[in-house]
């Protein structure tokens, strides 16, 4: 669904942000990508929407190099909802801001409407539907680029750093948001800090450094690097470090709190 | 030390609002504190801190009661200038903050406005740079930092100003773990060395817990739970508030709260805590 073969690119200022990245992720896989700052993270997803092209090596999506495909085709098949919701918001209204992609795509009235209320529903939206973007919150806006996004269906979904202003109920949501996106059999691609956020929905994790892939498995084998972590400037979960610290431990770590206490009830009774 | 903060009977509605965005709020947040201000989103912590750097009332308009107090003025009767030097004030988004061609000049900005010495100007950005770990980014322009980077250049300029009570919104979430618990530490040995009281709004505790002396939960414009962090997180309430529980925490409740299941003495916040009561060791 999205390739990366040899991608370098270089920022006017002469920063390399991308170093040779190769990576592929396959149609409905969920993949998070962790980091520290000015890793590269959002520069490879700019790549994805084709904002920036490679200065060498190719990046496909869906089998099209983002060199000869318009913004306005790959953005058809890819939604970014981007860190700061201020740079994607300009309507009058809420109601008005999801509507305008709908309308672009040249969706019929009825399906703008339909789409339109299934989004504010779903993100808790629906009381604001006649206000301006700009009285939302941080979180809220976030949800609201959110929803415009889902509402036209691209195939691949990008998050970057969605859980930034959410409250820890909100935050819920979006893991079920993503559990739901995962089963419609969507390729998601979430950018995160929040590791505490990633570990219950066990994505696929690709670190970054230095504008390079330095580590790439599930969740379970690769946040028990505290090493590799360590050097990519990420912490390691809660329960993870929890079950490295037991002296007897099952086999593999805890993905639920309810499951350590279960475990650590069962198994280390006096 | 007394209160460098202090709010009584606060009550505050926009303009045009059918209810209020803060009702019958109290709190005193003793000098040299770290306090945390939790609550989901829209209960109505961004209206309360801007009635503590006063852009409620001298900004914003609504109907307004009862007083708040920093360092023993009202904010109602004291001038932005005068609060601009008390209390210090760092957005969620840093690039609200952050205008000019270099870091450096970004940092003195404050202080140029305050008319500070040239040579008191220099030594505080010096000490800002160096607290935050950016002297290398002294001479670039701030745009074309990552979000990480510009947020700490922003707290850089918050703090040479020296404020006696500085207000973080949402720091660390832009940054990544590592980054952000050198953030949570700096702001402890802050604390430490210049006695400066935080005031942190955050929904991520896991970081916080260890270093605060107070949790306040606000919801629906009140306060509905305040006390030591260890004691709000493990009562019955925090949650159904928004306030995310860091995991070794709920394991310890679920463990404690399982049926036949033994109970963990204290109140844990670390993993290898945790790890050593749950197996009986020392330490």
């Amino acid at each position: 669904m999205i390739e990366f073969r040899d991608v370098t690119f270089v920022h006017q200022n002469g920063v390399k942000a991308l170093d040779g990245v190769s990576l592929r992720v396959e149609a409905g896989e969920f993949v998070a990508l962790v980091g520290e700052n000015g890793a590269g993270k959002t520069t490879l997803v700019k790549h994805v929407t084709g904002l920036l092209k490679p200065a060498s090596g190719s990046v496909l999506v869906d089998g099209v190099d983002t060199r000869e495909a318009s913004t306005a085709q790959l953005s058809r098949k890819v939604g970014v909802a981007f860190q700061n919701p201020d740079h994607q918001l300009f309507s009058e209204t809420v109601e008005e801001e999801m509507s305008f992609a709908l309308r672009n795509f040249g969706f019929s009235p009825e399906l703008v409407r339909n789409r339109v209320a299934w989004g504010l529903e779903l993100f808790g939206l629906e009381e604001y539907r006649r206000s301006s973007p700009l009285v939302l919150s941080g979180g809220e806006k976030k949800r609201l680029t959110l929803a415009c996004i889902l509402a036209w269906d691209p195939q691949v979904v990008i998050l970057d750093e969605p859980t930034v202003g959410q409250d820890a109920i909100q935050k819920e949501r979006l893991a079920g948001t993503i559990q739901m996106l995962k089963s419609a059999g969507k390729t998601v691609l979430v950018v995160s800090h929040d590791i505490e956020f990633l570990w219950p929905i066990q994505p696929r994790v690709v670190v970054m450094k230095g504008g390079r892939v330095v580590g790439d498995g599930p969740s379970a084998d690769l946040m028990q690097d505290r090493d590799l972590l360590g050097s990519a400037r990420i912490a390691q979960p809660q329960l993870v470090e929890f079950y490295q610290a037991l002296h007897r431990r099952p086999v593999a770590p805890f993905v639920h709190a309810l499951d350590a206490a279960r475990w650590a009830g069962e198994t280390l009774q006096p | 030390m007394g209160d460098i903060l202090g709010i009584e009977r606060l009550n505050f509605r926009y303009p045009e609002s059918p209810k209020n965005a803060v009702s019958d709020f109290e709190l005193s947040i003793p000098e040299g504190e770290i306090a945390v201000l939790a609550g989901p989103s829209g209960c109505g912590k961004s209206t309360l801190l801007r009635t503590v750097n006063g852009l409620i009332p001298h900004m914003y308009g609504g109907e307004y009661s009862g007083d708040v107090i920093v360092a023993g003025s009202s904010v109602k009767g004291s001038s932005m200038r005068d609060l601009a030097q008390t209390v210090g004030f760092l957005f969620q988004n840093p690039e609200n903050q952050i205008f000019m061609f270099t870091v450096e000049r970004d940092i003195a900005f404050g202080l140029e406005n305050l008319g500070v010495p040239r040579e008191e100007m220099r030594a505080r950005v010096d000490e800002a740079l160096r607290l935050l770990r950016i002297g290398d980014l002294a001479q670039r322009a701030p745009h074309e930092l990552s979000d990480g980077q510009k947020q700490r250049v922003a707290l850089a300029g918050v703090l040479a100003m020296r404020p006696k009570l500085v207000i973080l919104d949402e720091p660390t979430s832009l940054l990544d773990p590592k980054t952000a618990s050198e953030l949570v530490a700096l702001v402890a040995r802050l604390r430490e060395e210049l006695g400066t009281t935080f005031v942190v709004v955050e929904h991520r505790l896991d970081l916080l817990v260890g270093v605060a002396d107070r949790l306040v939960v606000m919801d629906g414009g009140r306060k509905v739970l305040e006390g030591a962090p260890r004691d709000v997180l493990f009562g019955d309430d925090a949650e159904a508030h928004g306030v995310a529980i860091p995991a070794v925490t709920r394991v310890q409740k679920a463990l404690t709260e399982s049926k036949g299941g033994r109970a963990v003495a204290g109140r844990l916040l670390t993993p290898s805590e945790l790890a050593s009561a749950v197996e009986g060791r020392q330490g």
